[in-house]
């Protein structure tokens, strides 16, 4: 089953770049503009030796991982206290649905004028944006808990705080993970977004600095491609990760191990 | 052992739902209690369980009023796929509530696999619930219910979810430690010959707002199987007594108590 997976994604992927490539030698598309699919792919593999464009993954990685480690924190710590407390819930609920919808990219001024680095910035929007798909899956997750399993550790004496941290929390980690992986995707594109606007270092800096001047579009289509690639990988990471770590949740719902 | 004076509940305003029971039970018997579907069975178990506190009413048990749940007090219910926790493994599960007993690790893996041995799953410690058949589970969840060691079991139709084939080796089971170490057992059933199978006592409720309507004891000799105890007169009339009482016809009587 993995295997025929994998053939199948490699067939998509070599089919998607044979097309790409006759595109630009055919003539269809400027290959000025948009240059081979070969050339975009040759400049990728040479940009892992390229110190500077290391150093912007490096960077961008950075802001990325500290925004959604702090999200994680902030929206199980919410989730938690608004899930527990009824009215607390209800009374925030019309904040949350407000604040949720806020594109992180229309905040990137706000961050600016409020961080005093390029690094701080990124990782409070990439924070923001991160913060809702894990407290919106912690809300329902909590209110999905199985109420019999409570009540199993509470017949034998246990208190509240015994069933947070023995039920609520273990039934709850698949979906929080869920959350943190979607929020993974977005925060990778909210930090690559903000530096292709607000400039400094990392991945959004690399693809706007190869666009000016004379413009170097297959080093900025091979900047990307990686960016691309680093999307791939970090999901393919998590869903392992969950699968791991969750079997006894993938089974009993009977999603495909 | 346990004494309930004039009970009474309703959820919030709704309507009456234990319409005031009275019951002594003694230590070490196995009383069953049967009732039509619906009659409040299970909110009389919660209130006697203090998972649920009474609209009116006491419940007193070794000469102490019932607030909260009692300290040596387990709980077995029909929902075995609810009650036990996919995330721990069986020994795991059936080791939980030791925490309560302040046992160390070792001591309550220990115990753990002792009590897996007494219901034949000695084999199943490390595997994990959702891998078990469903009599497999009810097995861990009585296993879990024996190790803490509580001098009052009660059972909320724990055998309603299994074949008739698992059935019978539960009762059975439930037969083997029936007046082991003096603990006294409520088991709700809504199975007749069941209740007057295992039974020491049949209590017999009657619809919503429930109370008792009669309390037969079981002149049954304290070794029985399935097949000769089955075929004996005394409890082919029991059966038939019960059956009718539950349907509302046949006096009432109060043989025990």
């Amino acid at each position: 089953m993995r295997k025929i997976q994998i053939v199948r994604g490699t067939i998509g992927v070599a089919g998607a770049v044979a097309v790409a490539e006759l595109a630009s030698r055919s003539g269809l598309v400027d290959p000025a503009a948009l240059p081979a699919a070969s050339t975009v792919l040759q400049r990728a593999a040479e940009l892992t030796v390229d110190g500077e464009f290391l150093a912007d993954v490096t960077d961008t990685l950075k802001a990325w991982l500290g925004g959604l480690a702090l999200a994680t924190l902030i929206a199980l710590a919410a989730g938690l206290a608004l899930g527990s407390t009824p009215w607390l819930g209800r009374a925030s609920r019309i904040v949350v649905e407000f604040m949720r919808p806020i594109p992180s990219v229309a905040l990137i001024p706000l961050a600016i004028v409020t961080f005093s680095s390029a690094t701080q910035s990124k990782m409070a929007l990439v924070c923001y944006a991160a913060t809702w798909p894990i407290l919106i899956n912690t809300l329902y997750a909590l209110r999905d808990v199985d109420p019999l399993a409570k009540e199993t550790l509470r017949s034998f004496g246990f208190g509240p705080a015994a069933v947070l941290l023995r039920v609520n929390l273990p039934s709850i980690a698949p979906f929080v993970a869920t959350g943190v992986r979607i929020s993974a995707s977005v925060g990778l594109v909210v930090v690559i977004s903000t530096e292709l606007v607000a400039g400094g270092e990392g991945i959004g800096s690399y693809l706007t600095e190869t666009q000016s001047g004379g413009g170097r579009p297959d080093l900025m289509l091979a900047g990307a491609v990686w960016a691309g690639v680093l999307g791939l990988l970090i999901n393919a990471v998590l869903v392992a990760a969950e699968r791991r770590a969750f079997r006894w949740h993938t089974v009993r719902t009977g999603a495909s191990a | 052992m346990l004494e309930i004076e004039n009970l009474t509940h309703a959820y919030g305003s709704g309507p009456l739902i234990v319409g005031g029971i009275d019951l002594r039970v003694e230590a070490g018997e196995l009383v069953s209690i049967v009732g039509p579907s619906g009659c409040g069975k299970s909110t009389l178990l919660r209130c006697i369980a203090g998972l649920q506190r009474p609209s009116g009413g006491l419940v007193t048990k070794d000469g102490k009023v019932v607030e909260q749940v009692p300290d040596d007090l387990a709980v077995v219910f029909q929902d075995y796929s609810r009650s036990l926790f996919p995330w721990l493994s069986v020994r795991d599960n059936v080791a939980l509530p030791l925490r309560r007993r302040g046992l160390k690790r070792a001591a309550r893996h220990e115990a753990a696999d002792q009590a897996l041995e007494s219901v034949g799953l000695a084999e199943a410690g490390s595997k994990y619930p959702w891998q078990l058949s469903g009599g497999m589970q009810q097995r861990a969840s009585i296993a879990r219910a024996l190790a803490y060691r509580p001098t009052l079991l009660i059972m909320d139709e724990p055998f309603g979810s299994v074949d008739a084939q698992t059935r019978e080796d539960l009762e059975d089971l439930l037969l083997s430690v029936r007046g082991n170490g003096g603990m006294t057992i409520l088991l709700v059933t809504h199975d007749i010959d069941e209740s007057v199978y295992v039974g020491d006592r049949v209590v017999v409720l009657t619809k919503s707002p429930t109370r008792v309507r009669a309390d037969l004891r079981v002149g049954l000799p304290a070794k029985r199987d399935q097949i000769t105890t089955r075929g004996l007169p005394e409890f082919v009339h029991l059966r038939a007594e019960v059956g009718r009482l539950v349907r509302g016809i046949g006096t009432p009587v109060q043989s025990a108590s």
